[in-house]
């Protein structure tokens, strides 16, 4: 299957490709598999019992990347994918992965992924996974992902999801057991317009000692959009946990912010943070006085905001 | 050339009328510095703020080289030039200081370029021009940008409020050789409010603001006799207010 220039936008947007790229990939279209390659250290089997792939990465693997992205241009279609990365011991890759959705009709397109992370001891992985719609149709255009991480002793993932404007419904998931030493970094940004609603659950279990986490959320709701935030953080062991939500909240939008921290032992320390508001009328002020419009200076804040 | 014609600025308090600035003629001419000073809580900021435009004077006039820009907003003034480095700099998340400065002159500006504002404000550039303006960068790092800021700009006339504050000395010589070489390059006027006497010198004409009125102006020598008095008599009132 050739692909074409939206597709080739949508994979620019998603995962930063403009062509195919170098390394490790799975690239799906539309239900299929478009094209596939594996490396040395990086093999990638089609499942055989559901839709997905399996993806082995070799014990002290390092410095590789894989892309997975996922298009969806087919009007009407709703994906399911089960994707599973088995990372060994010792690796340092970086994942990327994005689902990228077409609309231009009136029947609803979809994308939902479940992805599952198994990282084995000494593990370093970046996982980067971006949401991208696009086109005029009035079909909704909806991504529910989930995400599920365990984390062995002493591994580290750090987690970065973005989803900038046209996704009409998402509800993402993401759920992480952590051993001993292990470290999670989750770092969310997202922008809803229009009408759309936008909902993130992280539940992260702290079960081995000296693990912790950072869960920071960048939020900007605009028009009649609405968005929610749960995170959940179980301090089962002594552990660092800080949960955070920052949001900008604009025209008539609506948000909901609900961080919930459980100590279970006393040397488990956790923080939350959530803080909502609109933009600061003084630093619209300030990039007024440099000749910028209300509108130019709310985009600019905007934008590094969210960057 | 700037001029203020009677300006008076009021707000409601508590169901009470509070007159801020009352009745102020002033005039900042080209080329040259005026130098407001004058006891904390006179109404100087409120003025510089009256004269960007995010203050709208309750009463008077503002012409600026000619042209009555009362009712102009924020950014149609900044667009004829008017400058203004904030007392307090305003922090964003996620904005750069190269960034800022680009912002501020209105074009994308080279790492060189950059350089050369933040240089000129005594900051060593490379470790600052990718820096968010936030939280991070210390009181007197922060207040050096916002000057940075205006320097970056093809100013008429700019205004700094409390430039000095926060400054260490080595700094402030080239704070007043950058106010000298802006000017030169500009023939801009300036507003400086200032307590610091070594701006006070180099003041082509000093306005001392008292309870929202001016209480004098002119030279330096003229002036700091007045100075003197007024800030007696403001620690009297203080000391009364104690007993
Ligand atoms: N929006 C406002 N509402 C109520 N009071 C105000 C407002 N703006 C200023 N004021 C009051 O007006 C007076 C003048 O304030 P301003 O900030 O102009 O003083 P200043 O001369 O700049 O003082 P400083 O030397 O401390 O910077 C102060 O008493 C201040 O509390
Ligand atoms: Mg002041």
């Amino acid at each position: 299957m050739e692909l074409t220039k939206i597709d080739k936008d949508l994979l620019k947007s998603i995962a930063d490709l403009h062509d195919i790229p170098e390394g490790a990939y799975n690239i799906r279209k539309d239900g299929k598999l478009v094209s596939r390659n594996t490396s040395a250290n990086i093999d990638i089997v089609t499942k055989t019992d559901k839709p997905g792939i399996d993806i082995f990465i070799k014990d002290g693997t390092k410095n590789e990347s894989l892309h997975i992205p996922v298009i969806v241009a087919q009007a009407g279609l709703h994906d399911l994918v089960y994707n599973d990365f088995h990372i060994g011991k010792d690796c340092d890759v970086t994942i990327v992965a994005g689902c990228g959705i077409a609309c231009g009709s009136e029947k609803d397109s979809g994308h939902d992924g479940v992805h599952s992370f198994f990282v084995k001891e000494n593990s370093r992985v970046t996982y980067v996974e971006k949401h991208y719609a696009t086109g005029d149709g009035t079909g909704k255009r909806v991504l529910n992902p989930i995400t599920n991480v365990e984390l062995s002793k002493n591994s580290y993932m750090k987690m970065e999801t973005v989803q900038m404007g046209g996704v009409t419904y998402s509800v993402r998931e993401t759920n992480a057991i952590l051993e001993d030493a292990a470290v999670l970094e989750i770092s969310e940004k997202i922008m809803t317009n229009a009408d759309d609603y936008a909902e993130t659950k992280f539940n992260v279990d702290l079960n081995g000692k000296d693990s912790s986490t950072h869960v920071v959320s960048r939020a900007v709701a605009k028009e009649n959009s609405k968005q929610v935030y749960i995170s959940t953080i179980n301090g089962n062991n002594k552990c660092y946990g800080h949960t955070e939500c920052d949001a900008i909240i604009m025209d008539n939008a609506n948000i909901v912010a609900k961080p919930e921290i459980t100590a279970k032992v006393a040397d488990a320390s956790l923080i939350h943070e959530a803080a909502i508001g609109k933009i600061a009328g003084d630093q619209l002020i300030k990039l007024q006085t440099l000749g910028l419009t209300k509108k130019q200076a709310e985009e600019e804040i905007i934008k590094g905001f969210l960057k | 050339m700037l001029e203020l014609k009677n300006i008076c600025f009021s707000v409601r308090e508590n169901g009470k009328t509070k007159d801020i600035l009352k009745n102020i003629n002033l005039k900042i001419e080209d080329d040259k510095f005026l130098v407001v000073t004058g006891p904390n809580g006179s109404g100087k900021s409120t003025l510089a703020k009256v004269i960007m435009g995010i203050n709208k004077p309750t009463s008077g006039e503002i012409i600026f080289n000619g042209k009555d820009i009362t009712k102009l907003s924020v950014t149609e003034r900044a667009k004829l030039g008017i400058s203004f480095a904030f007392q307090q700099p305003v922090k964003f998340k996620g904005i750069t200081v190269k960034q800022m400065i680009s912002l501020a002159a209105g074009k994308e500006i080279s790492v060189v370029d950059a350089c050369k504002y933040l240089s000129d404000v005594g900051l060593c550039a490379r470790d600052y021009i990718d820096r968010d303006i936030d939280g991070s960068l210390s009181g007197g790092e922060l207040k050096r940008i916002e000057i940075a800021t205006i320097v970056a700009r093809e100013s008429e006339l700019a205004v700094f409020d409390e430039p000095e504050a926060g400054i260490d000395l080595w700094s402030f010589n080239s704070l007043i050789k950058t106010f000298k070489n802006l000017k030169d390059k500009y023939q801009c006027g300036f507003m400086i409010i200032s307590h610091q006497e070594r701006i006070l010198d180099i003041a082509d004409e000093i306005v001392v603001l008292s309870a929202g009125e001016v209480k004098t102006k002119g030279t330096k020598q003229k002036v700091l006799s007045h100075l003197s008095e007024i800030y007696s008599t403001c620690s009297k009132l203080d000391d009364e207010e104690v007993k």
